[in-house]
């Protein structure tokens, strides 16, 4: 019988998406061997309210953790709590969403445990003699499989690669406090702005319209976002020249060096699909391109690619979605 | 101000690549290297803050065989005062291995500040930089955009995926860097000449034991050969009938 935790991410009081994905990915990992799923939630007073969702995809136990100088990500205690219940859980892995938060913390448990830590992974297994799992390097040219053989495991999951799957249980919560004096840690957030508001993250969002150079202008972009909102669950992206030349913010920058994304559907409208690019959506299921120039790469890699202007095609096909779906 | 720099050599991105024979390695016929992308940020924001304080010095940093000579060199013209290589015939994969040495040669080294780029843009892990950090006990923010040093803090913005952090720290402390800090500067002809006269300093490095290895490398999977399904604005109900019903995506 073999445990495991997931990291239950939060943002603003609310659990993330991947806190789901990975409470899915240890509710798979620990049913293989009739194993309990634990969950760590830390935040501001309150956050244990959110146990029970995690319950919903499977949790067994949550660790509940709050405090008032917790309501943002502190790393140093984080960290520091992460690895004491770790420490006293002897889970065989921990999974961890490979977000930017998570990016950030479980490499600084991996160090604390003296363990290591498997980043940014897209599959894994939890085998009798290690966990074996799989990451896209080289600009996601090559997959690297790695064998993990210390204990506990640790896995940053990459955002979208885990449905979450429901699997109701009765979650037990445990009210445990940080590892160390929060108002002590050296590191501190100071302030948080929100980007535009409440819109929909890209590695949340199940559809992603993203625009490149070939949209010519900043405000051309407004087609875009009509197509996003005539699809209604849509996040709107951007190639590294859009954002390099402030069109968009670098937020929304999707490929190697900015956001990797793995969306139900991704549209790619005047982008013509350089490998920076292509790096950070071709694990997405279905790819859309609509683009001028019917030898641009990103038709090699195109599910259904429409070749012709952009100008006439994109309005076309956000009015047509607007009949079907009765969207504004 | 004494600042670190960690840099690693890794190939142009722009290549071809495929896998050797050992299946675990890439083939390395034909491809070229250079220095990391975001490391070549962290060298470039660290030489700017020694040269707005006119003091201190900066000292690049590289674990790898004697092949990372060129890119310290490299490093030194750029304005670096001295360079480290740790020496190994290779470089493991387990981040944790790489920071236990990377700790064992910064711990004494009296560094205000020890820089990373984000992630080595080879093997995508960011994962040396916090675990350098842990094992140092040193304050860490990863992934910088905006950096401010005054009396002793830093005050640096981090991007998340919906918002921004504005993040403060004591000195010493430990960043890596992402991209939009800085560009980095060509190395001038009165720099690449210095350079050859430059401290290179060979030690053989101290790695931890890995617990992590690599089985096997892979190209991915092929996506099904892409399909143009029409020319035009006319293209469009058949794109919509394709989505519905046959990828059933909306």
């Amino acid at each position: 019988m073999a445990s495991m935790l997931a990291f239950a991410e939060s943002l603003g009081g609310e659990l993330r998406k991947v806190a789901f994905e990975a409470v899915t990915a240890a509710r798979k990992a620990a049913d293989a061997s009739a194993g309990q799923v634990h969950t760590l939630l830390i935040g501001a007073p309150g956050i244990g309210a959110r146990a029970a969702e995690l319950g919903r995809y499977g949790a067994d136990v949550a660790h509940v953790v709050e405090h008032p100088a917790l309501e943002r990500y502190s790393p140093e205690v984080f960290a520091a709590t992460a690895a004491a219940i770790i420490r006293q859980g002897g889970y065989s892995a921990v999974f961890f969403a490979a977000s930017a938060q998570g990016r950030d913390l479980a490499p600084r448990v991996a160090a604390k445990l003296g363990t290591s830590l498997a980043s940014d992974v897209t599959e894994f297994e939890v085998k009798a003699d290690g966990v074996v799992a799989r990451h896209p390097a080289y600009t996601g040219k090559i997959i690297v499989t790695v064998r993990l053989t210390g204990t506990p495991a640790l896995l940053s999951l990459r955002p979208g690669v885990v449905t979450p799957v429901e699997a109701h249980r009765t979650v037990q919560v445990q009210t445990v406090a940080p590892a160390m004096d929060p108002t002590a840690a050296r590191v501190v957030v100071t302030a948080l702005s929100q980007g535009g508001g409440a819109k929909l993250d890209l590695g949340e969002a199940p559809v992603i319209v993203s625009g490149g150079r070939g949209l010519r202008a900043a405000e051309n972009f407004k087609l875009v976002e009509d197509l996003a909102a005539a699809i209604g669950n849509a996040a709107v992206g951007a190639t590294r020249a859009v954002t390099d030349d402030g069109w968009r913010p670098s937020t929304d920058q999707i490929g190697q060096t900015g956001r990797l994304v793995s969306p139900d559907l991704y549209i790619a409208v005047g982008i013509s699909g350089a490998i920076q690019h292509l790096a950070g959506m071709r694990t997405a299921k279905i790819i859309v391109a609509i683009n001028r120039d019917k030898d641009a790469p990103i038709f090699k890699i195109a599910d259904y690619g429409i070749v012709g202007d952009l100008f006439e095609i994109v309005p076309r096909l956000t009015a047509e979605i607007r009949k079907v779906r009765g969207t504004q | 101000m004494k600042i670190a720099v960690c840099i690693k050599r890794v190939p142009d991105m722009e290549m071809r690549f495929s896998i050797g024979a050992d299946r675990k390695s890439l083939d390395q016929g034909g491809l070229k290297y250079e220095m990391g992308d975001f490391d070549s940020y962290a060298l470039e924001i660290a030489l700017r803050l020694v040269e707005a304080e006119k003091s201190g010095e900066v000292v690049v940093l590289s674990l790898g065989p004697d092949s990372v000579q060129e890119m310290l060199r490299k490093g030194l013209a750029m304005g670096a005062a001295r360079a480290v290589q740790l020496k190994v015939d290779d470089i493991p994969f387990d981040g944790m291995a790489i920071a236990s040495a990377l700790a064992a040669e910064l711990k004494d080294g009296g560094y205000d500040l020890i820089l990373f780029g984000r992630m080595a843009t080879d093997t995508a892990n960011g994962t040396v930089g916090p675990m350098t950090a842990e094992l140092l006990d040193l304050p860490c923010v990863t992934s910088i955009s905006h950096l401010e040093i005054a009396s002793g803090r830093g005050t640096a913005r981090r991007e998340l995926e919906v918002a921004a952090e504005t993040v403060e720290f004591p000195l010493p402390a430990v960043l890596t860097i992402d991209e939009g800090i800085a560009r980095a500067r060509l190395a001038s002809l009165k720099g690449i000449v210095a350079a050859k006269k430059k401290p290179l300093e060979v030690k053989p490095a101290q790695l931890g034991q890995a617990r992590l290895s690599v089985e096997s490398l892979a190209l991915p999977a092929d996506r099904p050969p892409g399909r143009i399904i029409g020319e035009g604005a006319d293209a469009v109900p058949e794109l919509l009938r394709l989505l519905q019903t046959e990828a059933k995506v909306l």
